[in-house]
């Protein structure tokens, strides 16, 4: 189900207005783990706002890709994943499959400003619940340089 | 202006501080994000490649006010085919290396997609040379 906020709740008349609303959805922290049901541990700035997400387990491929007001969604639950997050820009890490952040974790991330959600959901119905509210991926175009 | 840092091998908490600081001192230089982010993501690279891999290592830092330029070498068992190691997803790392998130052989290709040039040579059973330059 999609979770829309109540003043976005439409009539189906409106539906071509809403199409063009999802292209251009940015979202707060807040908005995001409302959409994935998850628990804040840490929001560094409420007003931020995000236009696309990115999902993966591996870092490397983190790395590869140009992540402005990207957020990230992985199952990755090391320190690794914070300093890869630091490095690429990334203001945000959803982390899936329940998994419980360290204390070293959360204060490397206080020290980097990046909010942290914990969310029980898989990555794919993160992924899902977030696109169908308007998060995109990013493009090919974004992709540092090959 | 010179920097230079100390590598551990094997010490995978601390990994990525070295970048993280360079990062942080790049900053202040009024760098394009852009740029700033190549920069830092060549250098985290090269930093988890030497924890990854090798038993010690540093990290020299150049930087000039059109370029910067880095060396990291390291002590360890070195590279034995160089034009292998760098295809994508041609990898040596341990378990340990892929259950921190890397080691699926993107390292030394990102390094080379983000730097404008760079150069790795390595004697097997003694160590690695990796220098890259970014030219601002």
């Amino acid at each position: 189900m999609i979770i829309y906020p109540e003043k976005f709740r439409i009539k189906p008349e409106f539906e071509r207005h809403f199409v063009n609303y999802l292209r251009h959805v940015k979202m707060n922290v807040d908005r995001v783990n409302e959409i994935v049901n998850g628990e804040l541990l840490f929001v560094p700035d409420p007003s931020f706002l995000y236009t696309s997400a990115f999902a993966s387990d591996l870092m490397s491929d983190v790395l590869r890709y140009f992540m402005e007001n990207t957020l990230l969604i992985t199952g990755l639950c090391t320190l690794q994943t914070i300093r890869t997050a630091e490095i690429s820009n990334i203001s945000c890490i959803i982390f899936a499959r329940g998994k419980r952040v360290s204390d070293d974790m959360l204060q490397l991330a206080r020290e980097h400003s990046i909010a942290i959600i914990e969310c029980g959901l898989t990555m794919f119905e993160i992924s899902g619940r977030l696109y169908q509210n308007g998060l995109r991926p990013i493009g090919e175009s974004e992709r540092v340089r090959e | 202006m010179k920097i230079k840092y100390h590598i551990e091998g094997g010490d995978f908490s601390a990994a990525g501080i070295a970048s993280s600081e360079i990062k942080k001192i790049l900053k202040q230089f009024n760098i394009s994000p852009l740029l700033l982010r190549r920069i830092a993501i060549a250098l985290y690279e090269s930093e988890m490649n030497v924890v990854a891999h090798a038993y010690r290592g540093t990290m020299h830092l150049d930087i000039q006010p059109s370029s910067i330029q880095v060396v990291v070498e390291d002590e360890g068992p070195g590279i034995g085919n160089i034009e292998k190691a760098m295809e994508e997803g041609f990898s040596t790392a341990t378990e340990e290396v892929r259950q921190m998130g890397f080691g699926a052989g993107m390292g030394l290709p990102n390094i080379k997609r983000n730097s404008d040039e760079m150069k790795l040579t390595s004697t097997p059973g003694v160590g690695t040379r990796l220098e890259f330059k970014v030219i601002f």
